[in-house]
């Protein structure tokens, strides 16, 4: 029997769902790499994470194919669903699932959704961003499939060959993934950038067939409402510049100045863990271990001491500075540029120094 | 009701870890351990509820060696009701620990499952997903602010950390909740109940009484410190820092 004709007989038996006992290791076949990646979209476009998730998948090997997921409802989902297919290159085909169901981004039907497209074809890979929405439903996803998942990738070796960090950062641990049913990975996407593309290629875009997906009758969660912040700065994620600001700033109103730093240089506002508790800004902006993971050209921390879960979330800065009045602070020791001084002096200083955003 | 929580015993939060120079793990010898801080909150927020009169019992579960039941005394001591340690090694991956905790509340019929978001050690966060997908319930990740329980309907209201703020949803139980930092503060555990919890019951339960098969589908190949910034400069003034970063750096 040929390798490839032993691998499409033992998967459709469906041995994934036999026990550890039974669980086949595939490490030495070559295998065909079909990605199927669960796509994140809002106002009838595709988030940059998705995007990085798809360069991801490139690096899983030779791809045969990769599919982005998309789900939701109504125009913006069709939307979404046309830009989605031609954001990059790779992307051979959209499935679009459209139905109230999916109107929210609850973890239960979400997953059984995934569950229900991996049925209708193997995919060797299954990916999300390690955003907030990837780390909420794929691990449910893996349980589903008795699989182990891999979350929060920062390097991909090969089909089945992961580093991801853990100690928050302090420690990086590269991981094999040995078992017969499909790899599932979260994305972390500050280590896969999107670079310009300039190739233009449109892939095809088919509605999922969900007559048959079989949903619980009643809902056993439902969205209740949400509370964002309208604003202009761009995503803390992905910006090029980061200002955050610390437990230092002491108010609401001097993170104020924070704020006007990010603007002149058309850079994201972040903040510490403490800065949040206190109440200065929303949770949002939160950088660090269990917040949010920026990797921006530059990286500019206004009275933050540098506690090892902050530094967490900005190793991967290219350019760090630090303005603290303490001499001996731990951020000092990541910083390429330390300046050691009061933050509302420095502030005002800057603003007025300043060239303006390129 | 019964409120289950589990919680995982790691290296403290404050501690600089060391890889081991062979690169087969963190160097976890002599260094202090404690309760997982997202443990911490979601057992103070089992507590809570069953201050409130929302629930009749907490039980916290430990799985792993003997050290555990260290952390099951201090869960104990904060006002858990007893505790259950399930013997194993720490090499499980959050799969097994999930099955094992699925095992727990077939036997257990809790209400609520907390857990914490995630270990600081692994920084995983799997294992409470994991859970509700295995036992088919609602899931409620990242909680932060109040949970609210609805006695009558059997449902709790929980707010949400996500990436864009705050989304609020409404699980029935039984479900599971993982908590982020933001939900509680937990209390301490004062020195009279530190001594009554030495005599509320540790049950011991092994993989064999719960009939849980270790899924072993991840090899650890090896572990190994990140790359180390080149070490950088103070500057004198706004003026230098300005020019380092323009001409220097070029990020302005």
């Amino acid at each position: 029997m040929t390798r490839a004709i032993l691998l499409r007989a033992l998967t459709k038996k469906k041995l994934v769902l036999s026990n550890a006992h039974r669980s086949i290791s595939f490490t030495n076949l070559s295998r065909c790499i079909s990605t199927l990646i669960l796509a994140e979209h809002e106002s009838g476009s595709i988030k940059p994470q998705t995007v990085s998730t798809v360069v991801a998948a490139n690096h899983l090997g030779e791809s045969s194919s990769v599919s982005l997921l998309l789900a939701g409802s109504g125009s913006s989902l069709q939307e979404a669903a046309s830009q989605a297919a031609s954001c990059h290159p790779s992307v051979s085909e959209v499935l679009v699932a459209d139905s109230d169901r999916f109107e929210y981004p609850l973890a239960e039907p979400w997953a059984n959704l995934v569950d229900f497209v991996r049925q209708q074809r193997d995919y060797s890979h299954i990916l999300a961003s390690s955003s907030s929405f990837g780390k909420n439903i794929l691990p449910r996803v893996a349980a589903l499939l008795d699989v182990s998942p891999v979350t929060d990738v920062v390097k991909i070796l090969g089909s089945n060959e992961f580093i991801r960090p853990i100690y928050a950062g302090n420690a990086l641990c590269r991981v094999r993934y040995t078992g017969a049913g499909p790899c599932v990975l979260t994305i972390r996407t500050t280590s896969f950038p999107v670079t310009p593309i300039t190739e233009s290629k449109k892939a095809t875009i088919s509605q999922i067939d969900l007559s048959k997906f079989k949903e619980d009758a009643v809902s056993r969660s439902r969205y209740v409402g949400q509370s964002t912040q309208d604003t202009e700065r761009p995503d803390l994620g992905s910006a090029r510049v980061v200002i955050t600001g610390g437990r230092a700033l002491k108010s609401v109103e001097n993170f104020k100045m924070i704020e006007k730093l990010a603007e002149k240089l058309g850079g994201a506002v972040g903040a510490t863990r403490a800065a949040v508790d206190a109440g200065y800004v929303p949770n949002d902006l939160q950088v660090g271990q269990t917040g949010k993971i920026v990797a921006p050209e530059l990286y500019m921390a206004f009275g933050v001491s540098g506690a090892i879960q902050h530094l967490a979330g900005i190793k991967d800065s290219k350019v760090i500075v630090a303005v603290n009045k303490d001499a001996d602070a731990p951020i000092f020791q990541v910083a390429d540029y330390g300046l050691v001084g009061d933050l509302f002096e420095v502030i005002p200083e800057l603003l007025e120094k300043l060239p303006e955003k390129k | 009701m019964k409120i289950l929580v589990a919680v995982k015993r790691v290296v403290d939060y404050a501690v600089k870890i060391r890889v081991k120079p062979d690169k087969t793990g963190v160097d976890t010898q002599n260094v202090k351990m404690s309760m997982n801080p997202f443990c911490e909150i979601a057992l103070e927020e089992a507590l809570r509820i069953k201050e409130a009169g929302f629930a009749k019992e907490v039980v916290a579960v430990s799985i792993g060696p003997s050290q555990c039941v260290d952390t099951l005394r201090t869960g104990l001591a904060m006002g858990a009701d007893r505790g259950i340690h399930v013997e194993a090694s720490y090499s499980f991956l959050p799969l097994t620990i999930a099955k094992i905790l699925k095992s727990l509340a077939d036997v257990e019929n809790p209400g609520l499952i907390f857990l914490g978001k995630q270990a600081i050690d692994d920084d995983c966060n799997q294992t409470g997903q994991m859970v509700a997908a295995l036992l088919g319930w609602p899931q409620a990740t990242f909680a932060s602010k109040v949970v609210v329980l609805d006695k009558d309907k059997q449902s709790a209201t929980v707010d949400r950390e996500v990436d864009e703020g705050l989304e609020t949803l409404s699980v029935d139980l039984p479900a599971v909740i993982t908590t982020d930092l933001r939900l509680n503060q937990p209390r301490y555990a004062t020195l009279p109940n530190i001594m009554k919890a030495k005599s509320k019951p540790i049950k011991k339960m092994t993989l064999e009484d719960l009939k849980v098969d270790i899924k072993s589908d991840i090899e650890i190949v090896e572990v190994t410190e990140p790359p180390k910034r080149k070490s950088g400069v103070i500057v004198s003034s706004v003026d230098e820092l300005i020019y380092k970063l323009k001409n220097e750096a070029h990020v302005v």
